[in-house]
């Protein structure tokens, strides 16, 4: 058990969780966290889903990568994932069918999520199969963390409920809350989304990246009229 | 154990056919070459095409049967649902079976097709197929479908030999999406017993409201058709097959029940006006001469339906 847990493993699984999360650092995977997150239920399959996705692609591209020729790598890593994305597809279409109904086209687009995309080129073309799995599963879970934060609030607020199960009772039900409806439009999860980052980057300000440029002010500049 | 042995059985089997023997050579040499060779570059690709292509033909023939019992049973529970018959934890399959019946309506007519199998008879698939669909005329298209089937797929649930229920299925554009679902009426093809939209992806909260049942039980007891103002009298006397034009609609606000015509007036959905001048458009259009009238009017004087 120690080996496994070693060092590296710690890390490829705790890092993307806050340090190096992939959406509020790398800032990837911001689509799907827009569309699925007005429902806790579908936020979690799809975390799941995504984690899983991540993972497993993350160790069959590594286990081959020796043997990836250059000129075709991304079209390797794409077979790879798009594989498995259906095989996701298909049981949850056989064992969660409402839950596949609500996600729609969002499992399949788990193919486009520049996560997984991430972790192939980046870890997995350069490091051994089980920690390539670890890292996709800390990835899958540091994404996961974000979609759960971010459908908590908004189903929360925006329909009262959470996991379906009411917590606020509305005002068209009698009750005393008016539900925001913004937070069911997608651009909600951009507010809230923004609102973490800026949150985690006040937290630990290494993060924060460095300004592109700086402006200048006009008096010790070198433009302007003569 | 026993597997393992087998498994080793059948290594050693492998180990003695030739070809088995050429493929390990062959692969042995690919893998010795560099990366960036073409043939290395050819082999990899195609190794990696097959491996996946059996792993997702293997998900997708292994857990077809699954998926497809899925979507039936999914489906006969939308039917309960709109029928009132669904019950909670009761046996799907079983409730379906002994009360509903299902029956194919050919929409141009309004009369029975007794030569198709109802349950083979698959309508959202006939709309898309031109032998079996017909282009919808920009001008009556108030529901955006532009294709619809020709021949429908309605429900009849029966007790005692009459019927009690019409189940019709129904489709339409409303904000985002095309939404697919039911309604059922009465034997007089007059008034509402449910609405159920099945098939949907409007703004969750908003047009996804559709799916509540306090919204969906404000359509009880609701008319469908514009019925004369003095019922009973002369005038009031509708004949039993003629058909006036849908008068059903959903409004901006809650209606009002003391008023005059809020029978044919239905709640619209709060924050979101497309999803429900969507819905509006939809039950009007399948209501319509296009669609259900002809098939209801044939109901209503019960002998006329052909079959």
């Amino acid at each position: 058990m120690n080996e496994i847990l070693n060092d590296e493993t710690k890390k490829v699984l705790i890092e993307p969780l806050v340090d190096n999360n992939p959406i509020t650092l790398q800032v990837l995977g911001i689509c799907s966290a827009l569309a699925v997150t007005s429902q806790m239920s579908t936020s979690l399959i799809m975390a799941l889903a995504l984690t899983m996705v991540t993972a497993c692609s993350s160790a069959a591209i590594s286990a081959i990568r020796n043997h990836i020729p250059g000129s075709i790598r991304i079209i390797v890593q794409m077979t790879i994932i798009a594989s498995l994305v259906i095989v996701v597809d298909q049981i949850l279409k056989a064992f969660a069918y409402e839950i596949s109904k609500q996600l729609s086209v969002f499992v399949g687009l788990i193919i486009t999520n520049c996560i997984v995309m991430g972790r192939a080129e980046g870890y997995a073309m350069k490091n051994p199969p089980l920690a390539s799995f670890m890292d996709g599963i800390g990835n899958g879970l540091g994404y996961s963390l974000i979609l759960i934060t971010v459908s908590f609030i908004r189903e929360s607020l925006g329909s009262g409920k959470l996991l379906g199960i009411e917590v606020f009772k509305l005002t068209k039900d009698g009750g005393w809350y008016d539900p925001n409806g913004l937070m069911l439009l997608p651009p909600s999860a951009f507010f809230i989304i923004g609102l973490i980052i800026w949150g985690v980057r006040q937290w630990k300000p290494k993060q924060a990246e460095t300004a592109d440029f700086k402006i200048m002010s006009i008096a010790h500049g070198e433009g302007g009229h003569h | 154990m026993l597997k393992c042995e087998q498994f080793n059985k059948i290594c050693a089997a492998l180990d003695k056919c030739e070809h088995y023997q050429k493929f390990k050579v062959y692969k042995d040499k690919i893998l010795a070459l560099g990366n960036d060779s073409l043939e290395k570059t050819i082999a990899i690709a195609v190794a990696l095409c097959l491996v996946c292509a059996v792993l997702v033909s293997f998900s997708a023939v292994a857990l077809k049967p699954l998926q497809v019992n899925n979507k039936e049973l999914d489906m006969k529970k939308n039917i309960l649902d709109v029928a009132g018959l669904l019950q909670e934890g009761g046996d799907i399959d079983k409730a379906f079976n002994d009360k509903i019946e299902a029956k194919i309506v050919n929409l141009e007519t309004g009369d029975y097709v007794e030569d198709m199998n109802p349950a083979e008879y698959d309508q959202r698939k006939a709309a898309k197929d031109p032998a079996l669909s017909v282009a919808i005329p920009k001008d009556k298209d108030i529901a955006h479908i532009r294709i619809k089937a020709k021949y429908a797929k309605v429900f009849l649930v029966k007790e005692a030999g009459a019927i009690k229920s019409i189940i019709l299925p129904i489709n339409g554009y409303g904000l985002w999406s095309t939404l697919y679902g039911f309604l059922s009426l009465d034997a007089d093809g007059q008034t509402v017993q449910s609405i159920n939209f099945y098939d949907q992806a409007e703004t969750p909260g908003l047009g996804g409201e559709v799916v509540n049942p306090n919204w969906r039980a404000l359509w009880k007891g609701k008319k469908v058709y514009a019925e004369s103002e003095q019922a009973g009298s002369e005038k009031g006397l509708i004949e039993a097959a003629e058909i006036g034009e849908p008068a059903l609609a959903l409004i901006k606000g809650v209606v009002d029940n003391s008023k005059p015509g809020s029978q044919y007036q239905v709640d619209g959905l709060a924050g979101a006006s497309l999803t429900s001048t969507g819905v509006t458009n939809l039950v009007r259009y399948w209501m319509s001469k296009e669609g259900f009238a002809p098939y209801i009017a044939k109901v209503r004087t019960v002998k006329g339906v052909k079959s």
